[in-house]
């Protein structure tokens, strides 16, 4: 029970307090949170980009000849031109003979890349629908009975309904994902813009008669850049998820397409004997989103600390 | 009270309606032909011609909506070709073990979690919080179903404790029942215990800063006092809503722990209908998964005025 | 740590509180390096000690550091504080437990949330009892009902059952006062008890507060920054600036004779009741004029009644070139929903606003652009009403630039308006957040200023200020009104302020004008009898608080 009567200090403390505001960005650059989430998250970028150069082969090589093999085990392989070689599989091979540390290093450009653009869209399409509704009060009421009919249906579902529908591919498989998530950042947009509204710096600026697109690009949507950043954290974090879900149940991206959900799937039937199959790939998966998460934990925390309470 | 009742069930109306919609729009937003698509890969076309009569596909598309919800409001999705029996009666015959898994992960996740988010709170700082911080935000980082492999191998491969997979009805063999269940509900209770135990944290963090608290403590009462009676009743709310909305997040995790563990509950259905693309079934599992989660939020929703005098009926 | 009860029945010559050299130090990083700097004062029992300061001063900070309840981040560096005899600063939590609410109680700032909204008002005064005592139910509340009664709470049988919210703020701070004081602690401290509160209100708590102590002999620490309140209660005072003790001394003496010059400086600053003399109507053209203005409030929803709220109701009102009109009132009168609809910040539902001879009450958005420029208005709360995201150059600069000035042209303006709000010229490329309240007040004044207004609303723009620089923004308000001979309608609840800056003075009651008239005839011959209520409710009305070179 520590920040009890804390609001004695800030009489005293709000010049001190108010001096802060210009550095809040580089204050989250500082916060250790985001630099150890951003770090990893680094690392798996540089892994991504540099997947051919870090000793793999070409994760969509099938070998009958080294199926199921344990990590750390030789195997022996054909190379194009006839040769043979040999070659240490560090995470093993799948029931296909793949090689399973390609694949996984390869799995990380599909994971970041749709945690990324699930996010980007997410949020571009819900920032528009969020400011129609915020400030068209007719569009207000339709806008926003749709949104909580979208959001009456739990997210997983809604996008394994939009994949059977669309049929499974990359970019259908993006959009499953962000049509459950762009009514809650139409949501958190809204509700900012209907607060900063009722702003009398805004008042002060519609009574010296801002036209209402200037009101809405110079003062109201810069309000709505912190918690949106904060949010499209987490949304790229949930999509990683997501992916990893909808191609474990089968109903995700191609199976050849060496995706950590993917991998996973492969290795779900023979999990008892060969659990690297699922070892691996979970590794990886789960220190990506953790360290989203904890960026956006420390993000928020920094930029955004009044949303700290709605998780 | 009837009123407030009343009024918040008149206030589900247009989520519902917009649920039924999308529901109703999907198989029309499909390419093809809706009445092949449902009789499936191998229909005669006798049966799809049965099949577009059945459904008034010939009629403009609001008939074919009448049509339908009529239907759906009795209780009639439609036959399943795949399975060859009426989806109700497949809905009715999956139901147990969903039901089961939520019911166990429900209380596993509400007794563990707002106990550590209160203490996490009251101890603000200290290494329990940010222990159940970290497993919080570790909670959200791992898919479900890693967590259950990871489980299966520990407790049912390594240590042989617990069986790998599979269902047992309630009324056969209660052990052998919850025998089957623990492992699930753990699963499926990592998710909920994070997001539960963070909101209890938070909301009871912003308790012990209000006036009130202040007030509290300026009379004298034991720190102990002060956070059972004065903070958790006033966190209650926050904390319910989340328990409400996690509902989802139960929902769309008993999907993956289905099918992770074996269950044959409605989870496992809608992969298996998804796969098959069998779309009378798919559309009343959503239909019916999005019900239920708006009716809990909505008894959630009453249930806020036994904790909340404020609020009106 | 002695363990000696003291009698209930206190020395009478001995104090109850005795502050000795306390110093409280502000966490790293703050604009100093004490909240607090060596402070000494006693409070003897059934003396009222007001703790007198502006914002920053400390004085919140001793108030909690006698109850212990001080925030972890502050810490009492040296210096003791006897509570009959027993140095609070050497207890520990649980004797501290113990103290409070026996020997020492405290009241709070704010009313609405001091009290736990999902607790009963009688449960939340029994738990006081639980804690403390060893009654049985029954004899906590009889005793409970009985000291309901003994705060002047109506039917305490019913406020015993009753949730904070079904109570208004007056009763809340009641209920407050009757769990300080069911146990007849020898020291009470009211940290603003009354500063959230309607003047009406106020009269009332502040009477009851001193009827209670006077009675028990309690020893009140007294927490306020009004000097008007300082006279009505206070027997004597104490005067803090930046953590530290300038003047202590009886009431009389300070307000009087001060003799340290901030004090000086602190009571001349406080506006007199009075009305200054300025002369009857010049006949000015009318500016705005107001024909039966009415905003009512209607939400409607699904098997409820709608609810029907009249905010304002056939208000008529003039206002000419170069006049200041006041309209005074409590909260929820209806003043500010006047000055909105008149800024059509909100749209009137009932009739017309003539603006010169142009109508805008009903006027379409795309029609009332133009006119937008015509009225200009500043607001209460100097760090919301500037985006603190874009320079005050280029706040300023927005309005004439909406209008079709060059950006060049509207800098010079911007720079010219500057000086006259007497701020540096070369800010305006500095962010809100650079400036102090009071400068920030300047800048708004400034920016509606470079509209080139016909009139200037200013909606309780000096409430938030503390008195001295409430002072200066007053006296520029009154100098920028005579230079560009501009209409200004004054919205406040501050009685001294209207007294002094209004020619004319409207005072609204549930949403009507009451009482229209010249402030003279307003102020010195109130004719309605909530006009006369709330003038003769005005807490130090009785005292002129005198100017003093400093």
């Amino acid at each position: 029970m520590s920040a009890i009567s804390e609001e004695v200090v800030d009489s005293a403390s709000i010049a001190a307090a108010s001096t802060k505001r210009k550095s809040l960005w580089a204050l989250a650059l500082r916060n250790p949170a985001v630099i150890f989430g951003g770090v990893i998250l680094l690392i798996m970028l540089a892994i991504a980009i540099l997947a051919p150069y870090l000793g793999t082969v070409d994760p969509t090589r099938i070998d009958p000849a080294s199926r199921n093999k344990n990590p750390g085990t030789e195997i022996t392989y054909r190379l194009d031109d006839g040769s043979t070689a040999k070659r240490v599989v560090l995470m093993g091979t799948d029931s296909l003979g793949r090689d399973v540390y390609s694949r996984v290093l390869y799995g990380t450009r599909v994971s970041l890349m749709i945690g990324v653009a699930v996010a980007a869209i997410s949020v571009a399409i819900g920032l528009v629908i969020g400011l129609v509704s915020g400030y068209i009060r007719w569009a207000d009421g339709f806008i926003m009975r749709i949104m909580d009919g979208l959001m009456a249906i739990p997210g997983i579902l809604l996008a394994i309904a939009l994949v059977s529908i669309w049929r499974a591919g990359l970019i259908t498989v993006i959009f499953a994902i962000v049509v459950p998530d762009v009514p809650r950042v139409v949501r958190l947009v809204r509700s900012v813009v209907l607060s900063v509204r009722e702003e009398p710096y805004v008042e002060g600026a519609i009574s010296v008669g801002t036209p209402t697109w200037t009101l809405m690009f110079r003062h109201i949507l810069p309000n709505t850049i912190a918690p949106l950043i904060v949010q499209g954290t987490f949304i790229a974090a949930a999509a990683i998820i997501t992916e990893a879900i909808l191609s474990f149940l089968g109903i995700g991206i191609p199976p050849e397409i060496p995706s950590w959900g993917n991998i996973m799937a492969e290795g779900r039937t023979l999990f008892r004997v060969f659990p690297h199959n699922i070892l691996y790939p979970g590794i990886f998966l789960a220190l990506t989103v953790l360290a989203i998460n904890i960026m956006g934990d420390g993000l928020r925390d920094t930029l955004d600390p009044k949303m700290s309470k709605k998780v | 009270m009837l009123d407030f009742i009343a009024r918040r069930l008149v206030a589900i109306i247009p989520v519902l309606t917009v649920v039924a919609i999308f529901v109703f729009l999907m198989l029309r937003l499909t390419p093809g032909d809706p009445a092949a698509i449902i009789a499936g890969d191998n229909a005669t076309s006798d049966q799809i011609d049965e099949i577009r009569r059945a459904l008034g596909l010939d009629e403009p598309i609001w008939t074919q909506f009448i049509i339908w919800i009529g239907n759906v409001l009795q209780g009639n999705f439609g036959e399943s070709f795949f399975f060859k029996k009426t989806v109700a009666e497949l809905i009715a015959q999956r139901v147990e073990p969903t039901l089961a898994l939520a019911v166990c992960t429900l209380i596993i996740a509400v007794v563990t979690a707002v106990p550590l988010g209160v203490l996490a709170a009251y101890r603000h700082g200290s290494l329990l919080d940010r222990f159940v911080m970290g497993f919080s935000v570790l909670g959200f980082s791992v898919p479900v179903f890693v967590i259950g492999y990871v489980l299966i191998y520990i407790f049912a491969i390594e240590l042989g404790w617990l069986p790998v997979q599979g269902y047992i009805r309630i009324g056969v063999n209660f052990w052998g029942f919850l025998e089957r269940m623990v492992l699930p509900s753990v699963t499926l209770a990592v998710i909920y215990v994070a997001l539960i135990a963070r909101i209890t944290r938070a909301s009871v963090l912003e308790v012990l800063n209000e006036d009130y608290i202040r007030t509290a403590r300026a009379k004298g009462l034991t720190n102990r006092v002060v956070l059972m009676r004065h903070a958790l009743r006033n966190a209650a709310v926050p904390i319910l809503t989340v328990i409400g909305i996690g509902i989802a997040l139960l929902i769309s995790g008993a999907v993956v722990t289905e099918s992770v563990y074996g269950l044959p509950g409605l989870g496992r259905l809608t992969v298996e209908a998804v796969l098959s693309r069998d779309f009378p079934t798919i559309q009343a599992v959503i239909l019916l998964f999005s019900v239920v989660y708006v009716l809990i939020n909505l008894v959630i929703d009453i249930s806020y005025t036994l904790f909340d005098p404020r609020i009106r009926y | 740590m002695p363990n000696t009860m003291p009698s209930t029945m206190a020395d009478p010559k001995k104090p109850v509180l005795e502050v000795r050299n306390l110093s409280v130090s502000l966490p790293a990083g703050a604009d100093r390096a004490h909240a607090v700097e060596n402070v000494s004062f006693t409070v003897s029992p059934g003396e009222i000690v007001c703790l007198v300061g502006e914002s920053g001063s400390g004085k919140s900070v001793i108030a909690f550091t006698v109850m212990g309840l001080l925030a972890k981040a502050l810490k009492p560096t040296s210096g003791e504080i006897l509570l009959e005899g027993e140095n609070i600063l050497a207890a520990d939590e649980s004797r501290l437990r113990e103290l409070r609410c026996t020997r020492m109680s405290m009241i709070f700032q704010e009313p609405m949330t001091a009290l736990n909204p999902v607790m009963t008002c009688g449960l939340q005064i029994d738990e006081v009892l639980e804690t403390h005592t060893k009654l049985d139910a029954a004899e906590r509340k009889a005793k409970i009902i009985a000291i309901l009664d003994r705060v002047k709470l109506p039917e305490p049988e019913r406020i015993y059952a009753s949730y904070p919210h079904q109570l208004s703020g007056g009763q809340r701070q009641r209920i407050m006062i009757a769990m300080a004081l069911v146990l007849d602690p020898v020291l009470l401290i009211a940290d603003e008890p009354t500063t959230a509160l309607d003047v009406t209100t106020q009269a009332e708590i502040l009477k009851l507060i001193a009827e209670l102590q006077a009675g028990e002999g309690t020893g009140v620490l007294f927490i306020t920054h009004d000097f008007g309140v300082v006279a009505e209660i206070a027997h004597r005072v104490a005067v803090l600036r930046w953590g530290e003790l300038v003047e202590v001394g009886p009431t009389e003496k300070i307000l009087s004779r001060p003799e340290h010059s901030y004090t000086k400086m602190l009571i001349s600053s406080v506006p007199s009741i009075h009305p200054a003399h300025r002369g009857v109507r010049r006949d000015g053209t009318t500016v705005l004029r107001t024909e039966k203005l009415g905003k009512t409030y209607s939400g409607n929803a699904f098997f409820q009644k709608a609810r029907v709220v009249k905010a304002a109701v056939d208000v008529d009102l003039d206002i000419r070139k170069g006049e200041t009109l006041g309209i005074v009132g409590e909260s929820g009168s209806g003043k500010s929903t006047v000055a909105r609809c008149i800024a059509r910040l909100i749209d009137p539902t009932e009739g017309k606003v003539f603006l010169g001879d142009t109508e805008i009450a009903t006027m379409s958005a795309r029609k009332l652009r133009p006119h937008r420029r015509r009225v200009q208005i500043v607001f209460q709360d100097p760090y919301r009403s500037m985006n603190p995201r874009i320079t005050v150059g280029d706040s300023i600069i927005e309005g004439p630039m909406n209008f079709g000035l060059k950006r060049d042209e509207a800098l010079d303006r911007a720079r010219n308006l500057m000086e006259t709000v007497r701020l540096d010229p070369n800010s305006l490329d500095r962010y809100p957040h650079q400036f102090s309240g009071g400068q920030r007040q300047r800048i708004c004044i400034a920016r509606a200023l470079a509209m080139e207004p016909e009139l200037l609303i200013a909606d309780e723009a000096v409430s938030a200020l503390d008195v001295s620089v409430q002072k200066q923004v007053l006296e520029l308000l009154d100098e920028i009104r005579v230079r560009l001979n501009l209409a200004v309608l004054f919205i406040t609840h501050d009685l001294r302020v209207a007294a002094q800056i209004c020619d004319y003075v409207a005072v609204m009651s549930k949403g009507r004008i009451v009482e229209y008239g010249s402030a003279e005839q307003v102020f010195g011959a109130p004719r309605d009898d909530y006009t006369k209520a709330l003038f003769s409710a005005a807490p130090g009305r009785n005292w002129e608080f005198g100017k003093f070179a400093a």
